[in-house]
C-alpha cells in the first residue's frame, strides 16, 4: 500500500490546510507522531492539543507561566512541556481530560527547550539558570545536571544516533555532551554570528530559537537572528547556520534573498533534501525553502501573520505554526 | 529661560572656589559608621561634616533608561492577557506583590512605596524624560530645571565643597539642566562612572606652575568680567572653579576605595558599581545623585531583556536600599526609581512592549515618604488608572515635600520670581510621612 508520505513532494505546491483561531497569541507548537494532534503553547499558561479533524482543542493545567518547550513521544503516548516557571510536566498524551502524570520544579527560571532520545528513555531540558538536565522519561528522576554554558541555554537536542546531546546557549556556543562517554562535554563551535552585545541599549541578543537535525548525517541546523543593528527594536535579520557537530565546523549559513527582519523560530529537515525554516519578526511570517548547498532560498511562502514556533509532521506534508495572531495554521505541501 | 546674570544673585555672584573651605581637621560621630577612608575625608571637611550632622536631606534618583515595563517590575498582572510570562512574588509587606524579577527589592518593600496610578499622557522619550525630572509639561521654547538642579539649589549648605547635583551613567552626552537657576546647578557627569572630567592635573603641568596660570587667568578673567559679564562667561568661570573644585576633592569619586567586600556585594556590572559610587556620594553629603540604567526601551523580546536588565538592577538596588537603612541614612535619604514612561500593556507580535505613559508606576522610599504604602491602582489587565491618578507634577511635588522642600514657594532668580514646581500640581499628601 502506498501512503501519502511515500510520494515524492511538489515542495513548492504548499497551501494553508487549515487554521484555528486561539483566544492568546500562540508562542509554540508541536505534532504528535502519530499526526493525530498539535500541541501547542500560547501566553496563557496552558498547554492546548488540537484535534486537526475535529478543529477543536482542550487544555492542560499545570504551569504557572507560558509555555514554549514541548516533547511528544517516539509513540506519542506522553508528552513533556517546560514553562517559564521553570516546570516540567509529563501528560498522557491522547487521555480524553489530560492531568499531569507528575510535574517537577526542573530549572530556576525559564525552561527554554526539551527534547528526548531517539530511544525515548531520556529528556533532556535546558533553560535560564544555564544548565542542561537529564531526565528519565518514564519516572522524571534527574539523571544528570550538565554544567558549562556561560549563558542562558537556548535549545538542546538528542542527536539522530542518541549518542551526542548538543545544547546552544545565548551567546551562539555550541556545546556537545556525549552520552557514552559520562556526558563528557566538548566545545563544537562559536557561532558568532548569531550572538550580538547591543553596546547602544547594553543588552545580549542572539541564542538557537530552533534547533534541527539532518536523520541521515551529521548536520544540525541552529536558527536565529544575525546582522542586528538595533537588539531592542529587533533589527536584525533571520539566519540559519548548517553546522557538521562532528568536526565542529560551520557548513553553510542560511539566510534570506531580501534579508527578512526577524529571527529564525522554526527549522526542520525535509526527507526530499531541503530544510524548512519559520520566520517571524519584523518582516512578517514566511515559511523557506533551502536546500543547505547555497546561501539562499529556493522557495518562499509568506504566511498570513509571524511565526513563533513550527512543526513538521511525522507524514512530512503538513506543517504547524504558531503564529502570534493567536492562530494555529497548517499548511500542507502537496504532491 | 536662559539664567539673568544681572540678577546679582549670590549663587551668581560667589566664586565657586569658596566652596573650598579649609580642610581643618573636625570630628563627626557619624563618619565612624561609614566606609572607611571615606570617613577620615568627612571628618577633615567641616563642611560636609556639618552637612550631615544637619540632618539635611538627600535624594537617590534611579532612572530606568527607555521605560521599564511596569508589569515586569511595580505591577504586575499574572496570567492575564497583558499580563506577560512573570509571577507576582510576595514582598516583606503583606499584600504587595511584584514581579519575581525583583526577588531582593521585594525584601527591602518595607522600606519602600509604590506610585501605581501614574499616567503621564506621553509616550516620546524626550518628552518623558524632562517631564518627569521637571515635574512639568514640557512647551517648545520652555525650559525647567531638572529635579536635580531644584534640589542642589535648596539644599545644598553654604560652603559645601562637592557639586549639589551629581548624574552616574553608563555613557552619554550633555547634562541635566538647571535651566533659569543658573549652570551652578546643572549635573556634573560622571560617564561610566568615572571621575568628571578634566579633574586631573597633566602629569607635565607642575603645581605651581598650575597655581600661576590660575591665577594669570583669575585676573585676566575679572577684568573682563568687570565691564563685560554675561551669564556665559560666568559659566566660563565657574565651570573652572568646579574643576578645582572637584580635583581637590577627587578621590570622593573613586569608587575603588570602597572596602573589596563592598564591591563584590553590589556586584561586577556597571550599574552595581555604580550604586556603590552612589553610596559613596550620598554619605559625603551630595544633596543629589542620579545612577541611570539603561536600558529598557523593548520593542522586542521585552521579557528576555527584562531578565537581563532587572537581573543586573534588582541586587545592587535592594543592596543600596539595605545599606542606607542600616547606615542610618535612609531618615534622610529619599529614594526614587523613575522613567520617562511605562509600556505598553498589549504585547506585540515580537514579543515586545511599547511605549506607554497611561497607567504605569514609580518607586519611592526613605526621607518623608510613608514606607510600604500603595497609593494609585489599575484595573485587571493594567490599561487603565481606576484610582489615584497623579502623573509627573504631583510626583515632583512629593518628592520635595518629603525632603522638606516647599515645593509651592518660588525661586527669585533675577528679579523675577520662578514658581518651585507646577503651580496646577499638588503633593501626593497620603504619601507623606
Amino acid at each position: 500500500m502506498t501512503t501519502i508520505a511515500d510520494k515524492a513532494t511538489e515542495p513548492e505546491k504548499i497551501k494553508l490546510e487549515s487554521e484555528y483561531k486561539h483566544t492568546r497569541p500562540l508562542t509554540s507548537c508541536i505534532w504528535d507522531p502519530q499526526n493525530r494532534y498539535v500541541f501547542f503553547g500560547a501566553e496563557d499558561n496552558l498547554v492546548h492539543r488540537y484535534d486537526p479533524n475535529l478543529k477543536t482543542s482542550i487544555s492542560f493545567t499545570a504551569h504557572d507561566s507560558w509555555v514554549r518547550a514541548m516533547e511528544v513521544s517516539v509513540k506519542g503516548d506522553w508528552l513533556v512541556t517546560g514553562g517559564y516557571d521553570g516546570r516540567l510536566a509529563w501528560w498522557p498524551a491522547a487521555a480524553e481530560k489530560p492531568e499531569a502524570i507528575r510535574v517537577v520544579d526542573a530549572h530556576q527560571g525559564w525552561i527554554r527547550a526539551v527534547s528526548h532520545s531517539s530511544d525515548g528513555l531520556t529528556i533532556a531540558t535546558c533553560g535560564n539558570d544555564r544548565l542542561v538536565k537529564i531526565w528519565n522519561a518514564d519516572d522524571g528522576k534527574l539523571i544528570r545536571e550538565l554544567k558549562g554554558h556561560e549563558s542562558h541555554v537556548y535549545n538542546v537536542g538528542f542527536t539522530p544516533d542518541g549518542k551526542v546531546l548538543i545544547s546552544c546557549d545565548l551567546k551562539g556556543v555550541l556545546k556537545a555532551w556525549d552520552l557514552l562517554s559520562d556526558f563528557a562535554m566538548r566545545d563544537i563551535v562559536k557561532i558568532e554570528a548569531l550572538h550580538k552585545y547591543d553596546t547602544t541599549f547594553r543588552a545580549d541578543i542572539g541564542g538557537a530559537r530552533c534547533i534541527g537535525f539532518r536523520p541521515d548525517g551529521v548536520q544540525m541546523a541552529i536558527g536565529g537572528m544575525t546582522n542586528v543593528t538595533n537588539a531592542f527594536a529587533g533589527v536584525g535579520e533571520i539566519a540559519v547556520a548548517l553546522v557538521d557537530w562532528k568536526q565542529g565546523t560551520l557548513v553553510q549559513f542560511l539566510e534570506s534573498k531580501e534579508k527578512t527582519r526577524g529571527a529564525a523560530w522554526g527549522i526542520a529537515y525535509h526527507p526530499d533534501g531541503f530544510w524548512i525554516g519559520l520566520a517571524g519578526g519584523g518582516g512578517g511570517g514566511w515559511l523557506y525553502y533551502w536546500k543547505g548547498d547555497a546561501a539562499n532560498e529556493f522557495f518562499k511562502l509568506k504566511l498570513k501573520n509571524e511565526g513563533r514556533g513550527m512543526s513538521l509532521a511525522a507524514d512530512n506534508r503538513r506543517i504547524a505554526v504558531a503564529h502570534a495572531d493567536a492562530h494555529l495554521r497548517i499548511y500542507r505541501i502537496q504532491s | 529661560m536662559k539664567c539673568m546674570v544681572s540678577c546679582r544673585s549670590t549663587e551668581h555672584l560667589s566664586s565657586r572656589r569658596s566652596f573650598l573651605s579649609g580642610m581643618a581637621a573636625g570630628s563627626l560621630g557619624v563618619a565612624a559608621s561609614l566606609s572607611p577612608g571615606l570617613g577620615d575625608l568627612i571628618i577633615a571637611n567641616p563642611a560636609i561634616a556639618a552637612q550631615l550632622k544637619s540632618g539635611s536631606k538627600r535624594i537617590l534618583n534611579v532612572f530606568l533608561h527607555g521605560g521599564v515595563s511596569q508589569l515586569e517590575s511595580w505591577d504586575p498582572k499574572p496570567n492575564t492577557d497583558t499580563g506577560g510570562p512573570f509571577r507576582a512574588i510576595p514582598t516583606s509587606v503583606p499584600g504587595i506583590h511584584i514581579s519575581e524579577l525583583l526577588p531582593h527589592t521585594a525584601k527591602q518593600m518595607h522600606r519602600l512605596s509604590l506610585i501605581r496610578g501614574l499616567n503621564t499622557k506621553n509616550g516620546d522619550h524626550g518628552r518623558g524624560q524632562i517631564e518627569m525630572t521637571t515635574g512639568r509639561k514640557r512647551i517648545p521654547g520652555t525650559d525647567y530645571p531638572h529635579l536635580g538642579a531644584v534640589v542642589a539649589k535648596s539644599l545644598t549648605p553654604e560652603n559645601f565643597p562637592l557639586p549639589g547635583h551629581i548624574l552616574i551613567r553608563g555613557a552619554g552626552t550633555g547634562s541635566s539642566s538647571a535651566a533659569y537657576l543658573g549652570p551652578k546647578y546643572s549635573s556634573v557627569v560622571m560617564n561610566e562612572g568615572k571621575p568628571p572630567e578634566y579633574t586631573t592635573r597633566p602629569e607635565s603641568l607642575s603645581i605651581e606652575d598650575d597655581q600661576r596660570r590660575n591665577a594669570f587667568r583669575s585676573q585676566v578673567n575679572d577684568r573682563f568680567a568687570r565691564r563685560r559679564r554675561t551669564a556665559d562667561t560666568d559659566s566660563y568661570t565657574y565651570s573652572y572653579d568646579q574643576a578645582l573644585d572637584l580635583l581637590a576633592s577627587r578621590e570622593v569619586f573613586d569608587v575603588t576605595r570602597e572596602p573589596k567586600s563592598d564591591q563584590e556585594r553590589y556586584g561586577v556590572s556597571e550599574f552595581g558599581q555604580h550604586c556603590l559610587l552612589a553610596r559613596r556620594l550620598l554619605e559625603k553629603g551630595v544633596p543629589f545623585v542620579q545612577v541611570n540604567h539603561s536600558n529598557y526601551d523593548t520593542h522586542h523580546e521585552n521579557f528576555d531583556f527584562h531578565i537581563e536588565q532587572l537581573g543586573e538592577f534588582d541586587l545592587p538596588f535592594a543592596t543600596l536600599v539595605s545599606d542606607l537603612a542600616e547606615r542610618g541614612m535612609l531618615e534622610d535619604t529619599l529614594i526614587c526609581v523613575m522613567s520617562e514612561f511605562g509600556r505598553t500593556p498589549k504585547i506585540n507580535s515580537r514579543y515586545g512592549r511599547d511605549h506607554w505613559g497611561t497607567a504605569w508606576s514609580v518607586l519611592l522610599g526613605g526621607a518623608g515618604i510613608q514606607p510600604g504604602a500603595v497609593i494609585g491602582k489599575t484595573n485587571d489587565n493594567g490599561t487603565e488608572v481606576v484610582d489615584r491618578e497623579v502623573d509627573h507634577g504631583h510626583l515632583f511635588h512629593t518628592i520635595l515635600q518629603a525632603v522638606g522642600v516647599d515645593s509651592t514657594g518660588e525661586f527669585e532668580v533675577g528679579g523675577r520670581k520662578y514658581p518651585i514646581a507646577d503651580p496646577a500640581k499638588s503633593s501626593i499628601k497620603e504619601l507623606l510621612a
